[in-house]
């Protein structure tokens, strides 16, 4: 029976029963347009036939249901007009139940009493107890779920709700609510039942078509949240154990798990609020398949968002002690249900903590309470690997760094830690992530060396290697998470210059722990957060001259030389020359000359034993070069032999090109401007002379090798070295010796051998431009200018 | 010709007529030819009285040895066609023996007369009230002309009417209890119960409830019963679990039902049953027999 045919064969029947179900609409519609009630009876009545069929899924039923439902509009226009032509309801009541199939009779007596009731010849609760009681003849889940729906369609706007035109004497909302529960209570029944019927191979194939229909049974639950009368009493008294009584003995996976929703979903959240007790008691009464966590979670939400709809609100929560009973509820739900996946339990916390976010914002208590069961539950497993578990393990955790902004709250969880041992390294990483991601989003400063303390203790997956992790790739997330780490260190922040020092002193031990991988990332910004401690430091010197101060600058400089330290053991050396740099620039500003020669020696004993690649040495040798210029704080021999050291190194650079700029750039470290005693034309002269040697070996060189000369762009570079000093008065540097060099750029770039080279031609040229501008603008720089021509 | 065609007609034209036959109810019958009439209805106790006509064709006189009237009750056995039996018989002289040249008006009257038996028309049997105009003649044969009607006798609403209420089942496989509200039911009566189901084992498709007429006829060995299903009214759609209840109501006005009778003078009985049938899903028939009686009342209206 199970073929592909099974389809097509539902098209075929479902066509079959549409046109059957047209034919006698047709003949029906005759007998309608002639008021001939006898045959409107009869045609109608074979119409209905139709939906007898046990063929059809409940998806292609329902299409065919549909088709009558229209046609039963019609008929019940027709029922109203025939009663005004004299025919009297009752009789019309008592002839459609002629019929001698029940499943047309009872949908005839639906579309009949439906016009009785708007007769109101009786009251309406009469007809719908007899309506509601007659159906109980359809026992076919399929056919009798569809019928009740439409009694359950044409007596909607027909109950004698309170305000309503059929209201009836007293306790007439009861019997609305009473039709209402009855027709919900049979059509769950029926819908239960529909899982049992049928060979057990189509289990699964039933559960799914269930699936389909569930919401004409959850229909029931809308129109009962829609009765005006239905007031907390009644809902607390009557409605809600009624349809939970239902809910609980009908003992079914599907039907649990959709109604508890629905009735979440579809009454009012003040009612909830006020029933709690009742509603959280179903819960570990429900069958141990049913996914009661996120029935909860959805409770939790709602509540949680009603909570948030308004303060006015949250009395009503305090009063009922929500906070207490969903905590007792989520304790029993668990111990009820043994094989609840860890995912399931997490859930059920992690909603609980929004919720108590949301309404007991001010109770760091509960949440940790929450947090320690959660742990509760955690410990004594394997690590979390299940991917959904970790995933709500996050949601969790991340809850309340979203809520307050500030992980000073949570660092203040006790339970907060706890739970983090629990996750994976992956998951731990992830929850880390998110911790710096929430500290840098909101700015928060952590200002204390036990806060950072527990905060790097909290995000150890980031700061060092765990067990197992050993993978040595550096990948872009790593790169990511080391980038973040790294900001957060700048973060780091106290106006107390000695809270300042143990905050770094924590960090560095912290870092020191993270192995070689990550110290690239983390070491430079503790080094500059270090440094600008420093600077603080010496700002305040001027300012306050305390004798018990224990932050100085030099116990910094000594903790900031062991930081650095760490970074030799890998191959960083750049990097540890620029930070040694770095430092003795600060050392500089601080007035330590000591200090700071001592880290220029560390940064030349990098340059000359670890940096061995040429490239490298081209762009530390100028780093050297330019920190060294700015140095003010040594005397003349510690510079003199500083600076002989950089023009010796820039000298051996193993490209020609290279040696020549270097040699140029050093010319720099004998004027210093705003330095009278550095002040050395002859030695300037000498390093540009030596340069042009060195680009005249160049283009000889070039010569040599290529048989032309090489670019003139070098000596052009050496020109406004010269025009750079001529500027600034080095009485060196003669006219002269400007234009011999302009015109040698000229020979040069007019040679036969020599390549035309657009950049040098465009060099040359707005060198001139300027020489131009300069005679142009006059003063004393243009006179000086003026003494230039070509 | 002429004469060989007056020979083979009737002589002359009978007509009957009630005197109050315009006020009488008329009851849709059909006549041995198969052709459906109206006849008027009577009760017992009721006076029947009335004209007869006689027209003889054309002008030519009936000659005869006497008029008479008979009102008679009859039962007749189809399987024993053309023998009837009276077991009423009233006559009536209406003339003594002379000749008719002319239309001639006879009054006639049947005061309080017994008719016991209802009108019926079964299967093998029937039972009418006719009255018989007989113009009795040496030569040629008498002519006689039947005019038929309907007697009904209602029957004050019981004094007794116990409910009818049951449990069966077959063992291990279906246990249910039912219940009618009465075990009289008038013509136009409203069947009211429900069934309940102690224990379903079984697949049950749907539930019918059945209204058989069991007519028997004869005696002795020589009874014939016929039975039949007059009305087939669906009670249930689909397989019902244990503690359901499934409500009955079943109109009989729709249905031709007749009052029940019991041993017409010794003749046939009519027997009503309402037979509850459960069909299971390999179109077994499980069901119970249970027989009611069928009354007729005055009607109030």
């Amino acid at each position: 029976m199970i073929s592909d045919g099974v389809v097509e064969d539902e098209e075929k029947w479902l066509s079959a029963g549409i046109a059957g179900l047209q034919q006698n609409a047709f003949y029906m519609h005759r007998a309608l347009d002639s008021n001939n009630l006898k045959d409107a009876l009869k045609y109608s009545a074979q119409m209905l036939s139709e939906l007898r069929t046990s063929r059809l899924s409940p998806h292609k039923y329902y299409e065919l249901y549909m088709r009558a439902f229209d046609e039963l509009r019609k008929l019940e226009i027709f029922f109203k007009e025939e009663t005004g032509r004299g025919c009297s309801i009752v009789e019309l009541y008592e002839l459609v139940q002629h019929a001698g199939n029940i499943l047309p009779r009872l949908y005839l007596l639906c579309t009949v009493g439906s016009v009785y009731i708007k007769s109101k010849e009786a009251p309406a609760k009469d007809v719908l107890k007899d309506l509601v009681e007659m159906c109980r003849g359809i026992q076919h889940p399929l056919r009798g779920l569809f019928l009740r729906s439409y009694l359950s369609q044409v007596s909607r706007d027909k109950l004698p709700d309170i305000g309503s035109e059929y209201e009836g004497d007293a306790d007439t909302v009861m019997d609305a609510v009473e039709f209402v529960l009855q027709n919900f209570t049979e059509m769950n029944k029926l819908w239960v039942r529909m899982q049992h019927q049928g060979p057990a191979r189509e289990k699964d194939k039933r559960g799914k078509e269930r699936g389909e229909l569930r919401d004409l049974v959850g229909k029931n639950l809308h129109v009962l949240s829609q009765i005006e009368g239905v007031d907390l009493e009644m809902y607390k008294e009557i409605v809600l154990p009624r349809v939970l009584e239902q809910v609980v003995n009908c003992k079914d996976e599907l039907a649990q798990y959709y109604l508890m929703d629905c009735i979440i979903q579809v009454f009012p959240d003040e009612y909830h609020l006020q029933t709690l007790e009742t509603l959280l008691n179903a819960c570990p009464q429900l069958q141990a398949s049913v996914d009661v966590e996120t029935v909860l979670s959805r409770l939790m939400e709602r509540l949680s968002n009603y909570a948030a709809s308004g303060s006015e609100v949250l009395p009503e929560f305090f009063q009922v002690e929500a906070f207490a009973k969903l905590n007792n509820a989520i304790g029993k739900v668990i111990e009820a249900q043994e094989n609840m996946p860890i995912a399931g339990v997490v859930t059920l916390y992690a909603s609980l903590l929004k919720f108590t976010l949301q309404v007991h914002p001010d109770r760091l208590d509960y949440i940790d309470q929450i947090l320690g069961a959660c742990v509760k539950k955690l410990s004594g497993r394997e690590k979390l690997d299940e991917s959904k578990a970790t995933k709500q393990i996050v949601a969790l955790l991340s809850a309340p760094l979203e809520k307050y902004k500030d992980i000073d709250t949570a660092l203040n969880l006790s339970n907060y830690p706890r739970i983090m041992e629990c996750l994976n390294d992956g998951t731990h990483k992830e929850m880390a992530n998110v911790i710096v991601q929430n500290i840098m989003k909101n700015k928060t400063c952590i200002s204390t060396a036990e806060k950072v303390d527990a905060l790097f203790e909290l995000i150890k997956g980031l700061i060092r290697d765990l067990d197992g992790d050993t993978h040595d790739e550096l990948d872009e997330d790593f790169i990511e998470e080391q980038n973040s780490v790294a900001r957060l260190i700048q973060m780091l922040h106290s106006d107390d210059p000695e809270e300042m020092l143990k905050v770094i002193q924590t960090v560095r031990k912290h870092i020191l722990t993270g192995g070689r991988k990550r110290h690239p990332y983390t070491v430079p910004p503790l080094i500059f957060s270090s440094l600008k401690l420093v600077r603080r430091l010496e700002r305040q010197d001027e300012s306050v001259s305390g004798d018990e101060v224990s932050t100085t600058p030099k116990k910094i400089f000594q903790l900031v030389t062991q930081t650095i330290e760490a970074l030799t053991s890998i191959p960083v050396p750049e990097l540890a020359l620029g930070l040694y740099l770095q430092c003795a620039e600060a050392a500089n500003d601080c007035d330590l000359e000591p200090v700071a020669y001592e880290f220029f020696t560390q940064a030349y004993i990098l340059y000359e034993e670890e940096i061995t690649d040429s490239k490298t040495q081209v762009t530390s040798i100028h780093l050297i070069i330019g920190t060294l210029q700015r140095m003010h704080v040594f005397g003349v021999e510690n510079r003199d032999a500083l600076t002989h050291k950089a023009t010796g190194y820039s000298a051996k650079l193993l490209k020609k090109p290279d040696q020549c700029r270097a040699v140029y750039a050093c010319s720099h470290l004998f004027w210093l401007d705003d330095h009278d005693s550095i002040r050395d034309g002859e030695r300037v002269l000498l390093c540009l002379k030596r340069s042009l040697r060195i680009a005249n070996a160049v283009q000889q060189m070039a010569n040599a090798t290529r048989g032309s000369s090489g670019s003139a762009l070098l000596f052009i570079e050496i020109l406004n070295k010269y025009l750079y000093f001529y500027e600034k008065g080095v009485s060196q540097i003669t006219v002269e010796s400007i234009q011999d060099l302009i015109k040698l750029i000229r020979n040069e770039m007019q040679g036969d051998a020599s390549p035309s080279d657009p950049a040098a031609d465009a060099f040359l040229a707005s060198t001139l431009l300027y020489i131009q501008f300069q005679k142009d603008k006059g003063g004393a720089v243009g006179d000086k200018y003026m003494l230039i021509t070509d | 010709m002429n004469f060989i065609v007056g020979a083979f007609k009737p002589a002359c034209h009978i007509s009957v007529a009630f005197s109050d036959g315009k006020n009488r109810k008329q009851i849709p019958i059909k006549k041995d030819n198969g052709q459906a009439t109206t006849v008027p209805l009577f009760h017992s106790q009721d006076n029947i009285t009335g004209t007869i006509i006689v027209e003889p064709v054309s002008g030519k006189k009936v000659e005869h040895n006497g008029i008479k009237v008979e009102l008679l009750g009859q039962i007749e056995m189809y399987f024993n066609k053309g023998n009837f039996y009276d077991f009423t018989s009233l006559v009536r002289e209406l003339d003594v023996p002379g000749e008719i040249y002319e239309r001639k008006t006879f009054q006639f009257e049947f005061s309080t007369v017994e008719m016991p038996y209802e009108t019926y028309n079964g299967v093998n049997v029937r039972l009418r009230y006719v009255l018989k105009v007989t113009i009795s003649r040496g030569y040629g044969g008498s002519i006689t002309h039947f005019q038929d009607f309907v007697v009904w006798n209602y029957t004050p609403p019981p004094s007794i009417n116990n409910s009818i209420k049951m449990e069966v089942g077959i063992e291990d496989c279906l246990h249910i209890e039912f219940e009618y509200n009465k075990s009289k039911y008038h013509l136009k009566d409203v069947i009211i119960g429900k069934i309940y189901f102690l224990l379903v084992r079984i697949k049950i498709k749907n539930m019918d409830l059945e209204i058989r007429r069991r007519e028997s006829t004869g005696s002795g060995s020589n009874t014939h019963v016929e039975t039949e299903t007059l009305a087939k009214f669906e009670l249930m759609d689909g397989a019902p679990v244990r503690g359901e209840s499934i409500p009955i109501r079943l109109f009989l006005s729709p249905y031709e039902l007749t009052p029940t009778c019991r041993n017409i003078n010794n003749k046939f009985s009519v027997k009503y049953y309402l037979n509850l049938v459960l069909v299971d899903e390999e179109d077994r028939r499980y069901f119970k027999q249970q027989e009611i009686t069928i009354y007729r009342i005055g009607e109030t209206s």
